[in-house]
């Protein structure tokens, strides 16, 4: 099933993914997604009819605890990881106009 | 004596009778990194200094009583995976190039607690995302048994340190073979646990569905006492389980009377190396000799195996990954224009490409339109690749499978055509789709001097099976270890 992944299709995902390609990668990326899912495309053989998806193998229930602070003020090493920052703040590029 | 010859429990041993100090084996540890490791570059960082430090405190609790397990003043390392405080994490990636956690990982914890002493971070594939550890950021590590091979991945750092000997133990992840693969290549033990046995808190997630932490290790008797360290529950992560028994190494029996072998047809057919295959079947031999029951049979779906571990552990990579944006750790690029050109460049330029690959597979699997015919189907897929398993282990106690269709490949053969890599994964990507524990211990070595990897895969919760097949196994097939550790040794062990 070629051409299945568009130019706009690429673009899409790139947004989605939060990738910026060059155009050289994106055919490289459509290329790769087209091999991989016409692989993927041997799921559609077996009848999954009835059957339940899986997201976890045993059953996974919500887990509540009391929200008791056990670790204490880490913000300082926290933040000593952060790109930028200023004071006690990460710092980003403006992100309202 | 060389003291790297030792095992982890053999070393714990000597060094809670008086007759080797903490130092002493970290000094030990440390030269032999000096020796091999410009050849095999199984670390990321090494942390020498310490290392050292934290040998005399381990000593002085050691001395006062206070530590008395198995592996307490025993040097390990860990996978640059995982969350260790105040060390440098990178995952193998530039995006983390100068991460430094403020917390360490629970599994790391629980073995600081036993007296670990951590001579440093391994190397491995980014973000875990690879076969070989060549898609790491930070160079390739080397194949021990022959430095022109991969070590395998994507614990590939780890597996080559244990069988460098340069360290006695490793910690590893495994999402899609990443502990059993490596192991096999480089001739040593690793174990992938059964999903929530150990903590994955501080683990960097790759497929958080799929990942385990487990330990890789010279031998079965390591393996089931690091298990027994690092494994338990933590209400820290919600998908940890609370077992009943934790006794792993009440399984290290050579005993497999009356255990039922099982021996699916579909992993000894067409594209699995004839020599990997005559010595496992070989060994198989050898137990039934000892009183196991074998069997061949047809486990079903192996062919789907592959493309839903890929549709599922690429999407939530994706989702796992979106984390990393240039605001709270991490690499920013250096110019951009706005908030969102920050984010996509400092991504672009922070990811290698076998990464980039993965999240855009995950995106669009998980993007409108497309979500219910590859992510629902793969989710599908995966329900019914249990149920066979399921079937399977009404029948048997333990799978017999390789954990790789051929020993450790070249370095530079594989990263050319990543769905060739993909399909390397086929003995190994099942098992976590399961949610199985499974082990690869070795049992021989091919006509190109590269080991062979045998893999046993038991039911959920039952690593004491394996465990003990494994550790007969090993009694069968003992255990050898490469020429460039072995070079000095005297004596010592097979």
């Amino acid at each position: 099933m070629a051409d299945r992944i568009s130019d706009e299709t690429i673009e899409y995902v790139g947004i989605l993914a939060k990738l910026e390609l060059s155009e050289s990668e994106k055919e490289a990326a459509k290329l790769d997604m087209e091999r991989m899912l016409d692989y993927i495309d041997t799921l559609n053989e077996l009848d999954t009819e009835g059957t339940e998806p899986m997201s976890h193998v045993f059953a996974v229930n919500n887990v509540f605890r009391e929200d008791v602070v056990t670790n204490g003020d880490g913000s300082r090493e926290t933040l000593a990881n952060a790109p930028v920052r200023s004071e006690q703040s990460f710092k980003v590029p403006k992100t309202i106009g | 004596m060389d003291i790297t010859c030792l095992t982890a429990v053999e070393l714990g041993k000597k060094i809670r009778a008086g007759e080797i100090s903490v130092r002493e084996a970290v000094e030990a540890s440390l030269a032999q990194i000096d020796k091999v490791e410009k050849d095999v570059h199984a670390f990321v960082t090494i942390n020498r200094e310490e290392a050292l430090k934290r040998a005399d405190e381990v000593q002085k609790l050691i001395d006062a009583g206070e530590l008395t397990g198995p592996l307490a003043g025993v040097p390990m390392a860990v996978k640059d995976n995982m969350c260790t405080e105040g060390v440098l994490t990178t995952s193998g990636s530039k995006i983390l190039g100068n991460f430094v956690p403020s917390y360490t990982a629970e599994a790391m914890k629980r073995l600081e607690a036993a007296g670990a002493v951590m001579l440093g971070k391994t190397n491995m594939d980014e973000f875990a995302m690879g076969s070989t550890t060549e898609t790491s950021y930070y160079g390739v590590t080397r194949n021990p048994w022959n430095l022109e091979h991969v070590p395998g991945g994507s614990s590939g750092g780890s597996c080559a340190a244990v069988a460098a000997q340069e360290c006695f133990y490793a910690l590893g992840s495994d999402t899609g073979g990443s502990i059993r693969q490596p192991s096999a290549f480089c001739g040593v033990a690793g174990l992938k646990p059964t999903y929530g046995t150990v903590s994955r808190y501080g683990l960097i997630a790759y497929g958080s569905s799929l990942d385990q932490i487990g330990p890789a290790a010279r031998d079965v008797t390591d393996c089931a006492s690091i298990l027994e360290v690092i494994a338990g529950h933590d209400p820290k992560d919600s998908t940890s389980v609370g077992r009943e028994s934790y006794a792993f190494t009440s399984a290290l029996t050579e005993d497999v009377q009356g255990m039922r072998i099982g021996i699916p047809r579909d992993y000894f057919g067409e594209g699995l190396d004839k020599e990997i295959k005559d010595t496992i079947l070989q060994t198989v031999k050898e137990l039934e000799k000892k009183g196991a029951i074998v069997e061949e049979f047809d486990l079903n779906l192996v062919k789907y195996a592959i493309p839903a571990y890929y549709v599922i552990a690429s999407a939530e990579a994706g989702s796992n990954l979106s984390r990393f944006d240039g605001v709270k750790y991490g690499y920013r690029t250096e110019e951009y224009e706005g908030l969102h050109n920050m984010y996509k460049k400092s991504r672009s330029e922070g990811f290698g490409a076998e990464v980039k690959r993965r999240i855009m597979l995950g995106s669009f699997v998980l993007s409108s339109g497309y979500y219910d015919a590859y992510y629902l189907k793969a989710l599908r897929t995966k329900a019914l690749i249990k149920q066979e398993f399921d079937r399977a282990f009404a029948k048997y106690d333990v799978i017999v499978a390789p954990a790789a269709p051929t020993t450790a490949p070249k370095l530079g053969s594989s990263l050319s055509d990543p769905l060739k890599m993909y399909l390397s994964d086929v003995y190994t990507v099942s098992v976590n789709l399961a949610g199985l524990p499974g082990i690869s211990v070795p049992a021989g070595i091919d006509s190109k001097g590269l080991p062979i990897g045998m893999q046993l895969i038991g039911d959920c919760y039952q690593e004491n099976k394996i465990i003990r097949a494994a550790y007969t196994v090993e009694r069968i097939r003992g255990y050898a270890r490469p020429q460039l550790a072995a070079a000095d040794e005297k004596g010592g062990r097979q």
